[in-house]
């Protein structure tokens, strides 16, 4: 931190100076009902790979449980101690078949219970995708966008130990440890009882500490994250930080967390570093009372033999990986529990706007849009239309003007049936909107956002997300209508140059022009521009008004304006203020009015001649 | 090795940790090992030679050793662990503060999403080696020795046929490596694409449902997920071809052990407690065998990972202030171009070519011209965020690579096209880069930048949280606060870089109203589209492919019949025609020419 003390002094504003957004602790108790849920992601596969993947796994168990009784048994006592060679020869033979049976089980018990586990993440994934594209706008209006992406990777990713291994290896150690206590109980009942002593308290350990140790890496994992988001959020501002001179501010900044992450790092260790050690000395107990007690039984009462001794001593070394698994088990129980919630909650979220169950589908429609009476709010304190009417005839093209937040946008999504109206009626062709299948209406509609967005890809792919059939012609074609051919050309791989969301190739006005050609392939009877008044210079502007002119022709369109031009060409506008329309007209109407309008393009040719 | 050298001040200083917990380790190695030996003493001695009398003598001594062992493990755990934190701290500490004054060169071509797996992966990757790799290496090579000591010293021939089949498993462990390390590494990577599928689905789920795309969409998403899905698959195909193939060849030194250590304790020639402690050595021996795979695992990672963090760290900065740079100097606002070119690294056409104007303290300078013809380099060259290529860059007739650079750029406010705005509170964004600006000079900031009505709309006003969780402002919002941003620190230079072009056409109009005031005193540059935003400038300058075209006033300019008056042309026919239009219906449209 030499640099930090170079500063004479960092306001302490400065170590506060970032929030980011924080997950809790989750603390889920374990719950039947969401498990049997999660259960129900294996039907599809109950039938073939889930019994073999049982039946390879007992096969396993079973064989690695057998063979340390014959070596202890057969092979150390009856056959090498009493020496019988011909026993050996046999016993031997037959602990290396089967090893080799081991062998193969296991080759297909990995592939088998990783398929399974891989298929149902992958069947989770995609029924969350699917779901998440199904719901409407206020879903997404109300969530930021990375949030919705970790719970659909991330969340669906954490369940992925618990399908590959936990569940399979969940039941192999159970059973697993239900052999070994039979066994013994079999070979010796006394000293059964007395080495199980260790059995609570590895119980205790498994459970006890492990939790204490799963929630100091959960705090580890909580400030990781924010130290992530700060780290990324660092780097995008980088210019912002180097203008206003805030490096080494940003380091105190950053050096809070960084130790913050060190200490919180060094106590789950420590906890962390307690587990083995004491494992290890409660096995050590286990090992101390078979000497004592098993010497006494072998020596004093010649209750047990020598290999019923040697195999006890390895079957205590055997307790401890089913129970430490066990205890790893549940711990991923509740990671998965936390999650699976986090799932479930999607998609029990219902879309919004949805088919109703004899919804009309539109063939063709000829782009007749009437509001009635319409009110409409996101939520319940700001209001955004406050009773609208329009009737806007086939082919007719209507500009929407107004400030900010007068409710322009909203009427463009109504008529998509972004959202649906709290009051009165969005009628399409006559019909009530919430009548049409939502595929076949916005079939119809196509709309041109302010921010336009570019999907990575080629050129030729973003123009043809306007409909996907489209011939490489048509592409091109719909490119040269709205101008777009030019640039495109210009770029070093053509049509086919990548482009990505965030990419420097191409400027906004380009962007836009690619959405034009976009729509112009999709060829919709209804148009709804929300026109931008982002950075755009004066020769891409002309062509964008070109374009528009193309675009526009033999369709109803409703535009949302800010160029004089636009509007004044539009057949009918519409003035909104706060949610209702106060004036309506074309532009020779609407100036000879002087109200609402001509005020406001007197402002704006004041501000242009002053 | 040279990798781990270089790196070398972040973890050396902190080697004691690594030696204690080398230390204990071998105390622990040394303790494992006499389990065995116990065990054979026990069966032997006590059993076979009925001497009950040393039972208690060796369970109390064996425990006693377990007790010891079990504090051991524990030092030597946590010592190990802590070394890797430690380093992890101080390396993340040194990346943070190199990439905070790393220029905008390498931040044009670097890849925040690579920069941060650098930041996160790769520092885990590095710690990992330095926790776990160095001592589980040490730890192999020392049980690997002592058991092979100890198994040689009870019988040579048994030993040599036990661990006959030894060499197939290295073999297999070093094969299995080569093949599961792609493998892991496709499987990462098509994690990162499937990431960057569904991210830009949500960030253009509009895009989508305005096109009705939904289904598009999803198959799409089938693709990247079922990749996912089957590298994974095959990754795991790797391990069941590998993983019971170790097993099994472990399973087979036990197999050839029983078979001559029978034949031999048959034969006399072995006590069969040798042969039980003969078991259990190689037990020992083979797992850490195949454990060695993933120690050659973490130390190829680490090497690679190290790499990647050395690129980052020795990037060099070439903005570098000179020996003795003026420092604390209040500059006037006097800027001057002189010849400058400008040819940004790994391109060939300069983005300025010849430049040269003058800016006296306290005028105004319109930068107008179509995209890319270089206004934002004339820009970035005042604050030095690049160096010119040829030519000199004057502030108050000092060059600017003679300032230091906090003095310089402190006394330049900038408003980015896109905004930059932090996880802040409003209050906190604009005071960024003045931290102990009070509160009045908050609000007065935010004021003149007429944001101070829409941020007292807020919820939490001035505290209220901006970023992922907090509310979604708008392009013209956010540039408003970007301009409080700026006139906080009450610069001695403003520039504007296309700062009102996501605001509706009135509130443009307003905030240049308030910038009128603002501009008085500042030397300001304005770079803007529209010929509205730049005529009232002491200079226009009018840039075509890196050269100044034009120069001169707006009154000058619109009767030069170059570019600038074809662009005012365009621009003005919108408000001809509307004139026109309220001509024909007999009234004047007030503030008309």
């Amino acid at each position: 931190m030499d640099a930090i003390k170079k500063k004479k002094s960092i306001n302490p504003n400065v170590l506060h100076r970032f929030h980011y957004s924080q997950d809790r602790v989750i603390e889920k108790p374990f719950n039947w009902q969401q498990m049997l849920r999660l259960l129900t992601f294996i039907k599809p596969y109950m039938k073939n790979l889930v019994p073999k993947s049982l039946a390879v796994v007992l096969l396993n168990t079973v064989i690695r449980m057998t063979i340390p009784i014959i070596i202890g048994y057969w092979i150390l006592e009856k056959a090498i101690v009493e020496k019988n060679a011909p026993l050996l020869i046999q016993m031997i033979v037959l602990v290396a078949v089967l090893y080799l049976i081991s062998y193969v089980a296991n080759y297909f018990r990995i592939r088998w219970t990783n398929e399974l586990g891989q298929n149902v993440i992958y069947d989770i994934r995609r029924k969350m995708f699917e779901h998440v594209q199904s719901l409407s706008h206020d879903f997404f209006d109300k969530r930021s966008g990375g949030s919705i992406l970790v719970r659909i990777l991330n969340d669906t990713e954490s369940l992925q130990d618990l399908f590959t291994n936990g569940i399979i290896n969940v039941l192999m150690d159970i059973l697993m440890l239900l052999g070994i206590v039979a066994i013994l109980f079999s070979l010796n009942v006394k000293l059964t009882l007395a080495v199980l002593v260790i059995l609570p308290i590895m119980f205790l350990i498994s459970s006890k500490l492990r939790r204490s140790i799963r929630r100091a890496w959960q705090e580890v994992r909580l400030i990781q994250s924010k130290l992530n988001s700060h780290l990324n959020e660092s780097l995008q501002g980088i210019r912002t930080t180097q203008s206003f001179t805030q490096e080494i501010e940003n380091m105190a900044f950053f050096d809070g967390i960084n130790t913050e992450t060190y200490e919180r790092f060094r106590s789950a260790v420590k906890k962390d570093s307690f587990f083995r050690p004491l494992v290890e000395l409660t096995n050590a107990i286990g090992t101390v009372i078979l000497i004592l007690y098993g010497t006494y039984l072998l020596l004093g009462s010649g209750e047990i033999t020598i290999g019923v001794f040697a195999s006890f001593a390895f079957y205590i070394g055997m307790f401890w990986e089913p129970i430490s698994r066990l205890g790893q088990f549940y711990n991923q129980l509740l990671v998965a529990m936390a999650s699976s919630e986090r799932i479930f909650e999607y998609l029990d979220e219902k879309p919004l706007v949805d088919d109703k169950p004899n919804a009309i589908e539109l063939d063709d429609i000829k782009g007749h849009i009437q509001f009635k009476n319409v009110v409409f709010s996101y939520d319940e304190q700001r209001p955004a239309l406050r009773g609208i009417d329009l009737d806007i005839q086939p082919g007719e093209t209507i500009a929407l003007v107004g400030h900010t937040g007068s409710g322009k946008t909203t009427i463009a999504n109504l008529i998509s049936r972004f959202y649906d109206v709290s009051e009165g009626q969005v009628l399409i062709d006559g019909i009530d909107v919430r009548d049409i299948a939502l595929k076949s209406l916005r079939k119809h509609i196509s709309i041109v956002l302010q921010e336009t967005f570019i999907f990575s890809g080629s050129i030729r792919e973003n123009i043809r997300f306007g409909r996907p059939d489209a011939t490489d012609e048509e592409v091109e074609a719909a490119a040269r209508a709205v101008g777009a051919d030019h640039f495109i050309q210009r770029l070093p791989y053509g049509y086919d140059t990548e482009v990505e969301e965030r990419g420097s190739i191409l400027s906004v006005g380009e962007r836009q022009l690619l959405s034009f050609a976009r729509t112009l392939l999709a060829d919709p009877k209804i148009l709804i521009l929300d026109e931008a008044t982002a950075s755009i210079d004066t020769e891409t502007e002309v062509q964008i008004q070109k374009a528009l002119k193309k675009l526009l022709k033999g369709r109803t369109s409703i535009i949302i304006a800010h160029r004089l031009s636009t509007i004044r060409d539009a057949d009918k506008i519409y003035v909104l203020d706060h949610g209702r329309i106060v004036e309506q007209g074309n532009h020779e109407e609407l100036m000879a009015l002087q109200g609402v309008y001509y005020h406001l393009l007197k402002t704006q040719f004041e501000m242009l001649n002053q | 090795m040279s990798v781990f050298k270089k790196l070398k001040d972040f973890y050396m200083p902190y080697k004691k940790y690594l030696i204690i917990s080398i230390i204990f380790m071998i105390v622990t190695t040394a303790i494992t090992l006499v389990y065995p030996i116990l065990l054979q003493q026990t069966v032997d001695e006590v059993i076979l030679n009925q001497r009950s009398d040393i039972v208690l003598f060796l369970v109390i001594g064996y425990f006693l050793l377990m007790l010891i062992k079990a504090v051991a493990t524990y030092i030597q755990q946590y010592t190990g662990r802590l070394f890797g934190i430690i380093a992890m701290y101080k390396l993340r500490e040194k990346l943070y503060e190199k990439l905070q004054f790393l220029p905008f060169r390498y931040y044009d071509n670097a890849k925040t999403g690579d920069i941060m797996s650098r930041l996160t992966a790769d520092v885990q990757g590095f710690r990992f080696f330095l926790a776990f790799g160095i001592s589980d290496l040490v730890h192999f090579f020392l049980l690997v020795t002592i058991s092979m000591v100890i198994m040689l010293t009870y019988s040579i021939k048994l030993t040599l046929v036990t661990l006959i089949s030894l060499p197939f498993l290295i073999v297999v462990v070093y094969k299995f490596d080569k093949q599961i390390h792609p493998a892991f590494r496709a499987v990462r990577r098509s994690f990162g694409r499937l990431n960057t599928k569904v991210q830009e689905n949500i960030s253009g789920i509009k895009t989508v449902k305005a096109l009705s795309k939904e289904d598009f969409e999803i198959e799409r998403f089938y693709d990247f997920n079922m990749d996912y899905r089957d590298r994974n698959i095959f990754n795991s195909h790797i391990w069941a071809k590998y993983f019971p193939l170790m097993e099994f060849i472990g399973s087979l030194c036990i197999i050839f052990l029983l078979s001559y250590g029978g034949y031999l304790v048959i034969h006399d020639e072995l006590n069969p407690g040798e042969l039980i402690a003969f078991y259990s050595l190689t037990g020992y021996l083979i797992f850490p065998i195949m454990y060695l795979g993933f120690i050659i695992n973490l130390y190829s990672r680490a090497k690679a990972a190290g790499e990647r963090l050395l690129e980052i760290l020795n990037e060099p900065n070439e903005i570098k202030e000179k020996p003795n740079p003026i420092s604390g100097k209040t500059i006037d606002g006097d800027v001057e171009f002189r010849n400058v070119t400008l040819v940004y690294p790994g391109e060939k056409t300069p983005a300025l070519e010849n430049v040269s104007f003058k800016a006296p303290a306290g005028s105004t300078i319109g930068l107008i011209g179509a995209t890319g013809s270089g206004k934002t380099s004339v820009t970035q060259l005042i604050p030095r965020f690049y160096d010119v290529t040829d030519g000199e860059v004057l502030v108050d007739g000092i060059n600017v690579k003679d300032y230091d650079l906090q003095t310089l750029r402190s006394q330049i406010g900038i408003v980015m096209q896109e905004p930059f705005l932090f996880s802040s509170s409003i209050k906190a964004n604009i005071a960024y880069g003045k931290p102990d600006a009070t509160m009045d000079e908050i609000v007065a900031a935010a004021k003149r930048a007429k944001a101070h009505d829409f941020i007292m709309e807020m919820p939490d006003g001035y505290d209220t949280i901006l970023g992922e969780r907090g509310l979604g402002l708008s392009g013209g919002q956010k540039q408003r606060i970007a301009i409080a941003r700026a006139l906080c620190v009450d610069p001695r230079i403003l520039i504007l870089d296309d700062a009102t072009s996501a605001v509706d056409m009135e509130t443009e109009f307003e905030i240049q109203q308030a910038m009128r005031e603002v501009m008085k005193g500042r030397t300001t540059f304005i770079i803007a589209h529209r010929i509205s935003s730049v005529k009232h400038a002491d200079l226009i300058l009018v840039f075509e492919d890196g050269k100044i075209v034009e120069r001169g006033t707006h009154e000058e300019l619109i009767k030069n019949n170059g570019p600038y008056e074809r662009i005012y042309r365009i621009q003005y026919q919108d408000q001809q025609a509307v004139l026109e239009a309220g001509m024909k219906e007999g009234r004047v449209i007030g503030g008309c020419n």
